[in-house]
């Protein structure tokens, strides 16, 4: 096949993977940073601990997504970034306020831990707002206008509420006694506003296009993808169950709920990466339209096909490393 | 009023600004993980504890640092495209695959053995945690070796051709290792040494000065202060092998730095003057007749290259000229102070109190010397972005001023509140260090110890 068609197509592939790695592997790290102000000081320590070793490696895989836009999609990185410049500008700096945060916390004397503690939940939760309402805009195509503006303020709340979720699943997993179950309470409470959400854009992308009405809401395609919205609901009820079982006394089963997050984040985004290809500016770039030229293309794809099972190889190494329920972090 | 601001002007000052505030944290970080693997081995060869307490300071600054590198290193991600789209509309296929294999080889590599680094000491086994120091240490000189490659393709581009008005890759092995980067590239890792070397000196010298006598401190005040004293001629000598490839490859850059304006034999060497570019002299010269034919053309009546042959296409003069005489005074002060500290260790132990004061003033002099110096190589090769295929101006983003200039605002007040965080902090870890932490009673808990450490070889 030719170069110029499939390279393109790889590309986005490998952004759409980034980005939802991104997701769910920051998303844990910035509801655990909404969820601390609810914690005592001692439980912050505990928190912060489960996240201590990782959120490094997750925040690279934004760099990796933006990146990926950059080289392989630069018209596209330069009409989306431009247009949400204002948005971007607060993410960056919510997100190097979160990241400094997590080491002056520590570092810094005892007087100033408070304040690094009100620094981490907000750059936290700015960072997840302005991510969320960047989605919004994308989702109605970046139109104007009121109701475009008022569905981002909603996609903000929601995706706030979805990391809160995803980090209060990651909570229950990695934690023990009392922050366990308040970990399974957090849990309860925001997914009704992950229900909320995933709803909420299910209903406003098809009406946002009249192309995306079409792929969703026409036969036979609409077999095809019920799996998607059954799932989804299949995944919700299952986890909510499970949520009202526990706090158990066997801890064994304590990874279910944050493997049902992964999951609703994975379908929730296969629901949208198919809504929109094959544009990566909706209804106005196509990724073929925005590509780079293939040989740049495919010296950097050759890269990535050799790199990538290395890098999963380790941060699964990682993982392994700091598995279990969380401990103190120490240095020696 | 704000909207009569110039956007290109704006978009550099903000580019600026990251960037700069950017490359404090790695040009730290990329020595100081060598230096930490040293105080490993010490440690692991001597026994000795006070190598493993300077390594349980200088780990917790490189974490501190790596964090500050990491969260200002996401921003430049989205500002190329954002404030730039010119530059990856033309040369895209050139700094994309750079850019890409950067974050692809060290990015992930850095970011993924961190974890282990800092918090796997009791969790794996010795040869683990020495693999991932070795490799999170190898990640930030890989890192530096895309950037510069790229920074220096930037100054002289080879290896492309023009097709449409787009650059294409032809030699990569050309772009790679084009002219100046083997230049840029040692002179900024020697750059990063001398940085973490005032760094450990300056910060060992306050804990000194507070009276602070545990051996740790000596140990780190004497590898920080003879680390700079080897590494300073090194740096003065790389220097002036760059200083004589730009001449070659960018005559105008050199002019501006030497403030020469036409292009003549015997030239002086200026040490002072106000460059007027109106009036196209300089005001108030001190100089050294025949310094600068000397020193770049290596005889006395050697042509030195003059602004006036390149109107209207050299850099500004003044930010050149002045941040090349910063750099080059900080340079020859580092040298002045890491000798004579260097004699005093060896006379008499450690430095006297006074030197310890100047070596504390100098805990951050890398920092300057170093941004004095990419302002010189920067600002040197404007107006063009790319050397002769693409102009500032013309890649500059049609974001409107007052957004620019709003978001600036934003920025300088966070890196502001952030600097003199980081500073105070390290000095607070500095007088922190000195209260009994963790000290090691249980060798099994120190996984590295027996990679071959003769106090246990003996008793056994």
């Amino acid at each position: 096949m030719d170069q110029a068609v499939w390279l393109p197509v790889a590309f986005a592939v490998l952004m759409g993977v980034s980005i939802l790695l991104y997701v769910i592997l920051d998303g844990y790290d910035l509801g655990v940073g909404i969820l601390l102000p609810r914690a005592t000081p001692e439980e912050k320590d505990r928190m912060i601990a489960s996240i201590g070793p990782f959120w490094d490696a997750n925040e690279t895989w934004l760099v990796m997504a933006v990146g990926l836009l950059l080289v392989g999609f630069p018209t596209a990185h330069g009409v989306i970034l431009s247009t949400l410049y204002g948005p971007v500008a607060f993410l960056l700096i919510a997100l190097i306020v979160r990241g400094v945060a997590f080491e002056f916390r520590a570092k810094a004397g005892a007087p100033f831990k408070p304040w690094w503690d009100r620094a981490f939940f907000a750059g936290s939760l700015v960072a997840a707002l302005s991510q969320g309402y960047m989605l919004g805009l994308y989702i109605n195509g970046f139109a104007g206008g009121l109701t475009a503006h008022a569905f981002a303020v909603l996609t903000a709340l929601c995706l706030a509420a979805a990391y809160a979720f995803i980090g209060a699943c990651w909570l229950v997993m990695k934690t023990e006694k009392d922050l366990h179950v308040k970990a399974v309470r957090w849990a309860r409470l925001t997914l009704g506003a992950v229900v909320l959400g995933m709803a909420a854009v299910s209903i406003a992308t098809p009406l946002a296009s009249q192309r995306i009405f079409a792929k969703w809401f026409s036969f036979p395609e609409i077999i095809a993808l019920a799996p998607i919205p059954l799932m989804s609901g299949a995944i919700i009820v299952g986890v909510w169950m499970m949520l009202q079982r526990m706090p158990r006394a066997d801890h064994s089963l304590d990874f279910v709920p944050f493997v049902g997050a992964v999951l609703l984040n994975v379908l929730g985004f296969t629901g949208l990466a198919y809504s929109f290809y094959p544009y990566v500016v909706p209804d106005r770039l196509t990724i073929w339209q925005a590509a780079s030229a293939p040989e740049s293309l495919m010296i950097i794809f050759a890269g990535a096909c050799f790199v990538l099972p290395v890098i999963i190889a380790y941060s699964v190494l990682a993982y392994w490393v700091f598995r279990g329920k969380a401990t103190e972090l120490r240095y020696d | 009023m704000m909207s009569d601001l110039d956007p290109t002007l704006l978009a550099r000052i903000q580019f600026g600004a990251n960037i700069s505030f950017h490359i404090l944290f790695p040009t730290i970080s990329i020595a100081l993980s060598w230096v930490l693997i040293y105080f490993k081995i010490r440690y692991a060869r001597s026994g000795d504890e006070k190598w493993m307490e300077a390594y349980r300071l200088y780990v917790k600054v490189f974490a501190l640092t790596f964090a500050l590198g990491v969260v200002s290193g996401i921003t430049m991600s989205f500002q190329f495209g954002t404030n730039w789209p010119g530059y990856m509309e033309k040369v895209g296929n050139i700094a994309g695959p750079l850019l890409a294999y950067e974050i692809l080889t060290a990015f992930f590599l850095e970011a993924g053995f961190l974890g282990i680094m800092l918090f796997g000491f009791r969790r794996v086994p010795g040869w683990l945690h020495t693999l991932a120091t070795v490799l999170v240490a190898f990640g930030t000189a890989l890192s530096a070796f895309w950037i510069l490659a790229l920074n220096s393709w930037m100054q002289t581009p080879v290896g492309h051709e023009m097709r449409d008005g787009v650059a294409h890759a032809v030699d990569w092995w050309q772009i790679v290792f084009n002219p100046s980067m083997p230049y840029r590239l040692t002179h900024m890792v020697l750059a990063s040494g001398l940085t973490v070397a005032f760094l450990i000196a300056g910060l060992s010298a306050y804990q000194r000065l507070k009276g602070d006598e545990r051996p740790a401190v000596k140990a780190a005040l004497t590898t920080g202060v003879v680390l700079a004293a080897i590494l300073i001629p090194i740096q003065i000598f790389v220097g002036d092998q760059h200083g004589l490839n730009t001449l070659k490859h960018q005559p105008q850059k050199v002019a501006a730095m030497e403030a020469n304006w036409e292009t003549r034999p015997a030239v002086p060497l200026v040490l002072f003057a106000w460059p007027d570019e109106q009036a196209r002299d300089n005001h108030y010269e001190i100089a050294i007749p025949y310094g600068a034919s000397l020193i770049l053309g290596h005889s006395p009546n050697a042509v030195v290259p003059g602004l006036n042959d390149f109107r209207g296409n050299h850099p500004p003069v003044k930010p050149v000229f002045f941040a090349f005489r910063i750099m080059v005074g900080i340079g020859l002060l580092m040298l002045a102070v890491s000798w004579f500290a260097s004699f005093q260790i060896w006379r008499r132990g450690e430095p006297v109190p006074l030197v310890n004061r100047v070596l504390v003033a100098m805990t951050f002099a890398g920092w300057v010397a170093t941004l004095a110096g990419w302002y010189v190589t920067e600002i040197g090769r404007q107006p063009w972005l790319v050397s002769g295929v693409l102009r500032t101006a013309d890649a500059v983003s049609a974001v409107p001023a007052p957004m620019i200039a709003a978001t600036l605002a934003a920025y300088l007040a966070t890196y502001a509140f952030l600097l003199a965080a980081y500073v105070s902090v390290l000095f607070y870890l500095a007088r922190k260090a000195r209260i009994p932490g963790t000290t090691v009673k249980d060798k099994d808990q120190i996984p590295f110890v027996h990679e071959g450490l003769p106090a246990d070889a003996a008793k056994a």
